[in-house]
């Protein structure tokens, strides 16, 4: 980016930061629970990595992800044979998914969206009330 | 010494120092959930004491004067952002903001009442 980064920036790609993960704990969420054949097709959970961004020119600081990556316990082995997509041996695997953590996960995010977006709101009247001096 | 400052005294620099400021309290609010960030914030009074010095420029001074937050009580993940910290100070920056502007607007208004002679 050639770009000095501004407060918008700042706060901006936080937003975009926070709302990758949101996404992610959404689809852990729907996924919880989710039956599947083998344990390499079982879903697992994803999380993202984020990474502080410095811009030396200014000294500010932002979030982005550097990566989403897989995590949490591997899915659970149950034997019920009459599942369709039971294997061979009768095994199919469940997702396991912490739900309680997620949805913990999701409040914190929530937090820290609504944060940042005060953030742009406190800035944006401060750059108003700035470019009305002297009238 | 430039006519501006003449004019604005004080308040030019502060204004600038503030907006400084503001953005890092940004970072810090930003980075509430990153691991291993450290929360930084200039040491306002003696940034605007370094700024208000001869030759002085406002940048050089809040990056000699960007210190490391020390945390009320440390976290795991060694993140030392406390956003209950970091809001107070964002407000009080925001509010400090617009009494520098009140204050260059008032010597804005009162330049241009004895400009016109009224």
């Amino acid at each position: 980016m050639g770009q000095p980064m501004n407060i918008f920036d700042v706060a901006g790609r936080a937003m975009s930061a926070q709302l990758l993960r949101l996404n992610t704990t959404a689809s852990n969420l729907a996924n919880a629970g989710g039956i599947a054949g083998s344990e390499a097709e079982a879903y697992r959970t994803m999380k993202p990595v984020f990474r502080t961004a410095y811009d030396k020119a200014t000294g500010l600081a932002t979030v982005d992800v550097a990566q989403v990556v897989t995590a949490g316990a591997a899915p659970t082995k149950r034997h019920d044979p009459s599942h369709p997509l039971a294997d061979a041996d009768g095994n199919v695997f469940e997702a396991a998914v912490d739900e309680t953590r997620e949805l913990v996960d999701m409040l914190e995010t929530a937090r820290n969206y609504q944060n940042n977006v005060e953030v742009m709101q406190a800035a944006k009247s401060l750059i108003l009330d700035t470019l009305k001096l002297g009238r | 010494m430039a006519l501006g400052d003449d004019i604005f005294g004080v308040h030019g620099t502060a204004l600038a120092l503030r907006s400084q400021r503001l953005g890092l309290l940004a970072s810090n609010i930003a980075n509430a959930s990153t691991p291993g960030y450290k929360a930084r914030d200039v040491d306002f009074s003696s940034a605007l004491a370094a700024a208000e010095r001869p030759g002085a420029n406002v940048q050089a001074a809040s990056d000699a004067n960007t210190k490391f937050r020390v945390p009320l009580q440390p976290s795991l993940d060694g993140n030392t952002v406390e956003l209950s910290t970091e809001q107070t100070l964002f407000a009080e920056n925001a509010v400090a903001y617009q009494t520098t502007l009140a204050f260059l607007n008032g010597r804005i208004s009162t330049l241009t009442r004895a400009l016109k002679g009224e």
